[in-house]
């Protein structure tokens, strides 16, 4: 066998295939051929290393340089100059946002300094595509311990001490989840993987079925095998093609191993997987949604209780665990629950998986400890905010959080902190806003999509929230006055209480989160007509200021309807009445002549 | 592929496919690693750098010590080559000079094992490259 000394890693994952990286790993191959180093040199395809907006991606081991933007025709270089010569390709190292230096070991990044990968822990180091590259990693071997040496009793006491909680948005503590199934009994039971993953934004259930999809192949056994039963489903958006074929490749060869299947490891355990696709309705991601959806009914949400535990799937107890929960029980059976229970604050153990958006340097997938603050996050893994900008507020959990500002920035991150903050952890989508983000714009952002993804079944949040949405509406065109204001609150509170499902009763934190803490940006709009962010497009003017202008025409060629008049040289002026307000001009001008008013 | 009939022959067969990815493991967790790095640059590899670093490879695993071995660029010191850097764990890096097989050999068990010096050192007034662009 060769014993390569050098292996290089190309991401795989979604964001840098859509950059041609599967190419990149063909031309790399072909250079190590034709250098005649196949046997010193291996070339991997990897799952997303979190750093997808600068993707393609390119780690070298053992050194850890980190390349970023790589194309298809950088492969040559890349292994003339590296491989062969031991040195870094300089143009394509991570430059610092902060002190503009380049790096050239991704051990020096702040994106991965404060990192902790668990749930992530393979993602970006094994080949999603090969089961034995995943035993190599630990893999399956918790499963094997759980099966042949501990009754399901134990294992469950084991969930319930690492203090695992649900990673899909609610927070439930897992081992106690699994406690409740345990105890149901029935001819049937069933383990159901959320991987609807419907939150804008959030794409780390996606990236960890792509990277590693064993990992949630052997919880599932585990999950199994605690609650006594033999069935797993895997209810994925038919959305992510990749991360469907990577878990058809793994179910495969997990069966070919008898990792799935009879007599599992000898142990006389039986479980397979199947795998059932949704449409991509967010409410899918509700669980009771979920499980009509996979039995052929409406994807609508019904009254708990009963719970899934006690009737789900078909009737029969279920129990429902999201993507990046499952991802983290095999290392919890194989450090023990002791070693995770030592991660985090003291109602939220072990990690979470952020997807960092927004107004930030650098923006991508994370795992970090609970309990950091979003002061860490944002200024030392995100690199702080774009442009020398200053940061305005944090938006987490999606359609279903809040936004969060600067005097929560040292609030440690974990459930009960974010919940109290006015926000809550949600699936793990992180947004960061700067001076330029309006509140009022961004709360009509988030009920727009509610408004688009209720399922109708319930009247405070199928008329509700369209009259939320109407309400910020007006408020963003400068039309709406005092009461209007009175209305959005009360509205708000009563679609919260009276919803029959997450979705509604969650809805409104944008809005009343936006309300708490950026109050006189909403009286702005109402009481003054004023946009104070310069969004809101019924409530700015752009205009030239003519001191600075120098006429140089920039703007009137790129104005999309002509409506700038003036000569080569001369003072320039728009036509306020024809203005679609694009902001070209703003964008062209060199002189800023053209400002926002 | 055969089945795996139980957690021993899971075991037994992690084992033997471990190595596929110990070095990204390794590299993964460098604190606590003796790091060793090759000059091969074009001088190092006409001067047998390429032998001397499948040496310290083969060898280090065979006397099982915690290295990451790997290659860099020329460390400019041509003259002296093939030269390599060895940093034990909380220690400052040292360089060899004129490292052939057997003053490697030399290297391992004097120094890697037992931290005491070897002749050939070359003065330490130098940065990696890497080095001074992360400072
Ligand atoms: C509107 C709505 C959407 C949801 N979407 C998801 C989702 O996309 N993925 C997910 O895992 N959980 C989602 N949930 C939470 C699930 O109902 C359920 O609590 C979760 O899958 C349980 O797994 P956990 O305990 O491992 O978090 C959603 C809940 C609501 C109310
Ligand atoms: S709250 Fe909204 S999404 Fe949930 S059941 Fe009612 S209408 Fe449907
Ligand atoms: S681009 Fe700026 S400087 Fe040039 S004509 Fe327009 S406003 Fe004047
Ligand atoms: S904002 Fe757009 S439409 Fe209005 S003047 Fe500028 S370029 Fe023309
Ligand atoms: S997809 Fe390549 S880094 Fe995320």
């Amino acid at each position: 066998m060769a014993k390569f000394k050098m292996h290089m890693l190309v991401c795989g994952g979604t964001g840098c295939r859509a950059s041609a990286s599967d190419m990149l790993y063909d031309n790399l191959k072909k250079e190590i051929q034709e250098q005649g180093l196949q046997d010193e040199v291996q070339v991997v395809t990897t799952g997303c290393f979190g750093f997808c907006e600068k993707g393609p991606i390119v780690k070298v081991i053992p050194d850890n340089t980190f390349y970023i933007s790589v194309e298809p025709g950088d492969a040559k270089v890349i292994v003339a100059e590296h491989a062969i010569k031991g040195r870094k390709v300089e143009r394509l190292l991570y430059v610092d946002p902060v002190n503009k230096k380049k790096i050239a070991d991704s051990k020096g990044m702040g994106f991965y300094k404060k990192q902790i990968r668990i749930a992530l822990r393979n993602c970006g180091l094994i080949d999603p595509e090969n089961v034995d590259e995943y035993l190599a990693a630990d893999g399956y071997e918790a499963m094997g311990k759980v099966l042949t040496e501990m009754t399901p009793d134990q294992a469950i006491q084991e969930m319930i001490d690492s203090g695992l909680r649900g990673r899909g948005g609610g927070g439930f503590p897992t081992g106690v989840k699994w406690q409740i199934a345990s105890k149901v009994s029935a001819d049937q039971k069933y383990v159901v993987c959320n991987a609807d993953e419907g939150d804008p934004g959030a794409f780390m259930d996606r990236s960890i079925l792509e990277g590693d999809p064993h990992s949630v192949l052997e919880a599932m056994v585990i999950n199994g095998y605690c609650i006594g039963a033999t069935r797993g489903l895997i209810y994925i958006r038919a959305e992510y093609p990749l991360a469907i074929n990577r878990l058809k490749i793994a179910i495969n060869q997990a069966r070919e191993y008898g990792l799935l299947g009879k007599d599992i490891l000898g142990s006389g355990f039986d479980f397979d997987v199947e795998i059932r696709y949704g449409a991509g309705a967010f409410v899918c991601g509700e669980e009771t949604a979920l499980i009509h959806s996979m039995e052929g009914e409406r994807g609508e949400p019904t009254f708990k209780p009963p719970f899934p535990a006690q009737s789900g799937y078909l009737g029969k107890p279920t129990n429902v665990n999201n993507v990046e929960t499952f991802a983290n029980v095999p290392v919890i059976y194989n450090k023990g629950a002791k070693w995770f229970a030592g991660i985090g604050t003291e109602k939220s153990k072990g990690t979470k998986v952020f997807a960092l958006a927004g107004k930030i340097n650098n923006v991508g997938l994370i795992e970090i400890p609970m309990g950091i603050t979003l002061r860490e996050v944002i200024f030392e893994i995100g690199g702080g905010i774009k442009d020398g900008k200053k940061f305005k507020a944090v938006q987490t959990g999606g359609p279903s959080g809040g936004c969060l500002t600067e005097k929560h920035l040292d609030t440690p991150i974990d459930f009960d902190n974010l919940l109290a903050a006015g926000s809550m952890m949600g699936s793990g989508g992180m947004i960061v806003m700067d001076e330029d983000d309006c509140m009022v714009a961004v709360a009509k952002f988030y009920l727009d999509f509610t408004v688009e993804e209720s399922c109708g079944k319930c009247s405070p949040c199928r008329i509700g929230n369209k009259r939320l949405y109407e309400l910020l509406d007006k408020i963003t065109k400068g039309q709406a006055d005092k009461e209007d204001m009175d209305n959005l609150r009360n509205l708000s509170m009563v679609i919260r209480d009276t919803s029959l499902c997450g979705l509604g009763q969650t809805s409104p934190n944008p809005v009343l989160s936006t309300m708490d803490n950026f109050m006189a940006e909403y009286i702005a709009h109402v009481e003054e007509d004023r946009c104070p962010s310069g969004v809101c497009k019924d409530l700015i003017r752009y205009e030239i200021i003519p001191e600075n202008c120098v006429g140089c025409t920039a703007c009137a060629r790129n104005c999309p309807v002509n409506c700038i008049a003036g000569e080569r040289k001369q003072l320039h002026t728009i036509d306020q009445s024809l203005c679609i307000k694009c902001g070209a001009c703003l964008e062209k001008c060199k002189f800023n002549a053209v400002a926002i008013i | 592929m055969t089945k795996i009939k139980s957690l021993a022959d899971l075991k037994k067969m992690k084992g033997d496919l471990q190595s596929k990815i110990a070095l990204r493991e390794k590299s993964d967790k460098p604190e606590g690693r003796v790091i060793v790095k090759v000059a091969m640059a074009t001088c190092g590899i006409a001067s047998g750098s390429k032998d001397v670093m499948e040496y310290l490879v083969d060898e280090l695993d065979k006397r099982n010590i915690d290295a990451i071995v790997s290659q860099t660029g020329c460390m400019g010191y041509c003259y002296a080559e093939p030269t390599i850097e060895v940093t034990l764990p909380g220690n400052e890096p040292v360089v060899y000079g004129y490292v052939d097989i057997k003053k490697a050999d030399k290297i391992i068990e004097k120094y890697i094992r037992n931290q005491e010096l070897v002749d050939g050192i070359i003065p330490v007034n130098y940065q990696t490259i890497e080095k001074d662009k992360e400072e």
